[in-house]
């Protein structure tokens, strides 16, 4: 047998410091909350303790977005925005290495995620919106789209950095000023991010970062100074947001939660459906709201190609997530590895077949073996409750219209998967799909150039491409 | 006809997703004691190849040599596969081996082109096995391939398949000039059922040789083949195989698409020449902790 030697990232490289501040105003100041620690989850030691905001500091923060919106930001021309920007996108591409071992430590993901994924998308993002900067008026969104002020930010704990740049990266090309709430359990390098953006010299003020649990998130959003609310979360507390904004004037991009269909057809290129069902659901633990969930396939195939799935998650490497040979790493947080075996145990209990990775799993630390339920129905939770973990539910189909008609048997509707090598059946379906983004022969493939969000209870707005720019303006 | 709508009923191969995973399982990192490892199996993976118009008697009995002794300073390092030559070489090639217990490969049937008639193709064939051959690495009719004949390939594979009697046949596909991944699936599954005991990927005359998503869509091939029948083949990547690093990545494609059971010789091998002292540098690095560079192994 030929095993592979361990292959670990140096965990130097992190740059790992043992506290950190909130960046207020262009300076790293103490907050008035209750300091937080933050963990690593592949070991549950103690990687930082983190201050956090109170409901004053997130006031200052607001009164300091709206000076530097008032003052430099709002009137400074597209061309000289963009200078800035790009400053960034090269500075990230720079500490990529640092910013990359710093997000496997504090999030759990495989280092080859946040190396080949997180950390260049989120490079990517700020170079490409900083190419908007001084063409919004050619956005095909009018001749002359004004910046909204100040906006109100709040993003999860599953791409930390990247779900950082999505929401800052074009806040700043549109000439908005920025406060964000890094999530609870993962602060650590949107304020490596904020150190960038002080060493980038941008003015102080135009980005602030306040870490903090909800109610510093809740603050926020209030805030009577805030004039656009952008949240990435949970369906629960996206309708908590817009509950508490209805009739206040604010402009709101909610991008939540989601229960993904990957179709597989009975022509599909069975072996790299295979690859994209597993990409799918067991990238990034599936704590991915755009996580292909659901299997729906035709029942032709069904058995011939979760063979191929079985044998295929069989040689997925779990373990520590600074091992370049990890595939799975750890889940975030003890709450959520508690949800996810609760909904496992719902999918037992009604009758779904399970099965597990023969993978070994880590002593210590938050893990969970990819799980594979075949034989689920439409009425049975794990059909219809976002997991948010590496459990994936195999269903059926006969036709092409009862595939639709499960895919979209959902209230949510952010993405969805087809495969075929049929185009005319590609166009068909993605034109049935009731979700933001159709993949076709892939899953999970992201870029900046392409607008990402949902239907229904997966929330509404765009991000990202020339659609997401509207978020941020007054058109 | 039924071959026809078999072969083109098996699931289409999608190039971006192929080429995504194999550029996806090259990252893996193989450190230490397990690239250790992964050196001494390729080692004994290599098929030492020489098929030039310039071969001579002496050049193939200085190859012979390296494959018996790759490095002759460390008698622990393991032989070699196979020698592969044209078939005029096979006797030199089998007197200079004998007793090693090295195979003696013999390309045949109009290598490369195969542009012959079925005759002087099964005479070639004969021939390298009277010679000695052990292994016949037969190349297919591309022309027919391409032109849908699919049957006129099947039937010639399972007639040289016959003259080759105990020797082994490795079926050379010649990917480069079949192109798309669906053509390569579909020849690789007409060369399982012609009875072919290894497809290989190219004579390394035409360009591009061996590729890892090509490799890996034959590996899932013997892999199925596998599943579906219970039976072993092998498959060898030849050509563009140069150094330690990519040899490394085809070692992980075998452990991970087709499995741990494929790093044998027996289903696994690579067509290579200057692939074996890349090895050898590469083996003393790891032992002496330093590098020598390429006038501490011998050139044969």
């Amino acid at each position: 047998m030929w095993e592979y030697a361990p292959a670990p990232e140096n965990r130097d490289i992190a740059n790992l410091k043992p506290s950190y501040r909130m960046f207020l105003d262009g300076e790293f100041v103490e907050g008035a909350g209750e300091p937080l620690k933050t963990v690593n989850p592949a070991t549950e030691e103690v990687l930082a303790e983190v201050s956090t905001a109170d409901k004053n500091d997130v006031d200052r923060a607001v009164k300091a977005a709206r000076r530097a919106y008032d003052r430099v930001w709002g009137k400074m021309p597209g061309a000289e925005r963009a200078k800035y920007i790009y400053r960034i996108a090269r500075m990230i591409a720079e500490r990529a290495r640092e910013l990359a071992v710093l997000e496997s430590l504090d999030n759990g993901k495989p280092i080859k995620e946040s190396r080949d994924v997180d950390v260049p998308t989120a490079s990517a993002h700020f170079f490409y919106h900083a190419g908007w900067a001084d063409k919004l008026g050619y956005a095909g969104l009018g001749p002359d789209p004004r910046p909204l002020g100040v906006a109100g930010q709040v993003i999860p704990w599953n791409f930390p950095l990247l779900m950082a740049a999505w929401k800052i990266a074009p806040a700043l090309a549109c000439g908005n000023t920025v406060v964000l709430k890094p999530a609870e359990t993962t602060p650590l390098t949107a304020l490596v991010l904020a150190e960038i953006i002080q060493q980038a010299e941008l003015p102080p003020g135009v980005v602030n970062i306040l870490p903090g649990a909800g109610d510093v998130g809740a603050e926020l959003v209030s805030h009577a100074g805030v004039d656009k609310v952008a949240f990435t979360g949970s369906t629960d507390v996206g309708k908590l947001i817009q509950r508490s904004l209805a009739g206040k004037g604010k402009k709101v991009t909610l991008e939540l939660g989601g229960k993904a269909a990957n179709v597989v057809f009975d022509d599909a290129p069975l072996d790299q459906a295979v690859e994209g069902i597993v990409n799918g659901i067991f990238f990034n633990q599936g704590h991915v709201c755009c996580a292909g969930s659901r299997l729906l396939v035709q029942e032709s195939v069904a058995d011939e190609l979760i063979e191929k799935l079985h044998a295929r998650v069989s040689t997925l490497r779990i373990g520590d997530p600074l091992d370049k040979n990890t595939d799975v790493g750890a889940i975030n947080s003890r709450e959520q590895l508690t949800k996810i075996t609760e909904l496992v145990e719902s999918g037992e209990s009604e009758g779904a077949e399970k099965w597990v990775s023969p993978c070994p799993l880590p002593d210590k630390g938050f893990f969970f073996a990819p799980t594979v339920f075949s034989g689920v129905s439409q009425a049975m939770r794990i059909a219809r409750e976002e997991i948010f973990g590496p459990v994936l539910s195999v269903l059926t189909f006969r036709t092409p219209d009862e595939a639709i008609a499960k895919a979209n048997n959902t209230p949510y509707g952010l993405s969805a998967g087809i495969w075929t090598e049929k185009g005319s059946r590609i166009l068909w379906a993605a034109n049935k799909l009731r979700a933001g983004v159709v993949w076709a022969n892939t899953f999970n493939r992201f870029d900046p150039t392409a607008p990402f969000g949902g239907y229904q209870e997966s929330g509404f707005g765009r991000e990202g491409g020339r659609t997401g720019l509207e978020a941020y303006l007054d058109v | 006809m039924s071959l026809r709508r078999f072969l083109h009923g098996l699931p289409g191969v999608d190039q971006v997703g192929v080429e995504q995973r194999a550029a996806g399982l090259a990252t893996r990192s193989i450190k230490k004691a397990s690239k250790l490892q992964a050196i001494d199996t390729a080692i004994g993976l290599v098929d030492l190849t020489t098929l030039e118009g310039a071969d001579t008697v002496g050049k193939v009995r200085s190859l012979c040599a390296k494959a018996r002794r790759p490095d002759p300073e460390r008698p622990d390092v393991p032989r070699v596969a196979a020698v592969c030559v044209y078939p005029d070489m096979v006797a030199t090639a089998a007197a200079a081996t004998a007793g090693s217990g090295i195979d003696i490969a013999s390309v045949a049937t109009a290598f490369p082109s195969g542009r012959s008639t079925r005759e002087i193709k099964l005479a070639d064939t004969r021939f390298a096995v009277e010679s000695g051959a052990t292994e016949v690495d037969m190349v297919i009719d591309r022309g027919a391939f391409l032109s849908g004949q699919y049957g006129r390939v099947f039937d010639e594979i399972v007639a040289v398949r016959e003259a080759c009697g105990q020797a082994h046949l490795k079926v050379i596909l010649e990917t480069g000039e079949l192109v798309t991944y669906d053509n390569v699936r579909r020849a690789s599954w007409l060369a399982l059922l012609a009875g072919g005991d290894f497809i290989k990927t190219s004579t390394g005359k035409v360009s591009p040789a061996a590729t890892l998503p090509v490799t890996h869509v034959m590996l899932q091939a013997v892999r199925d083949w596998h599943t579906q029948t219970g039976e072993h083949r092998g498959v060898k990547p030849a050509g563009g195989i140069r150094n330690t690093k990519d040899a490394i990545r085809y070692l992980v494609a075998v452990n991970e698409v087709a499995g741990p059971d494929w790093l044998t010789s027996k289903l696994f091998r690579f067509g290579a020449s200057s692939l074996l002292n890349d090895l050898l540098m590469q083996r003393r690095a790891q032992l002496e902790g330093h590098y020598s560079g390429p006038d501490y192994v011998t050139v044969d």
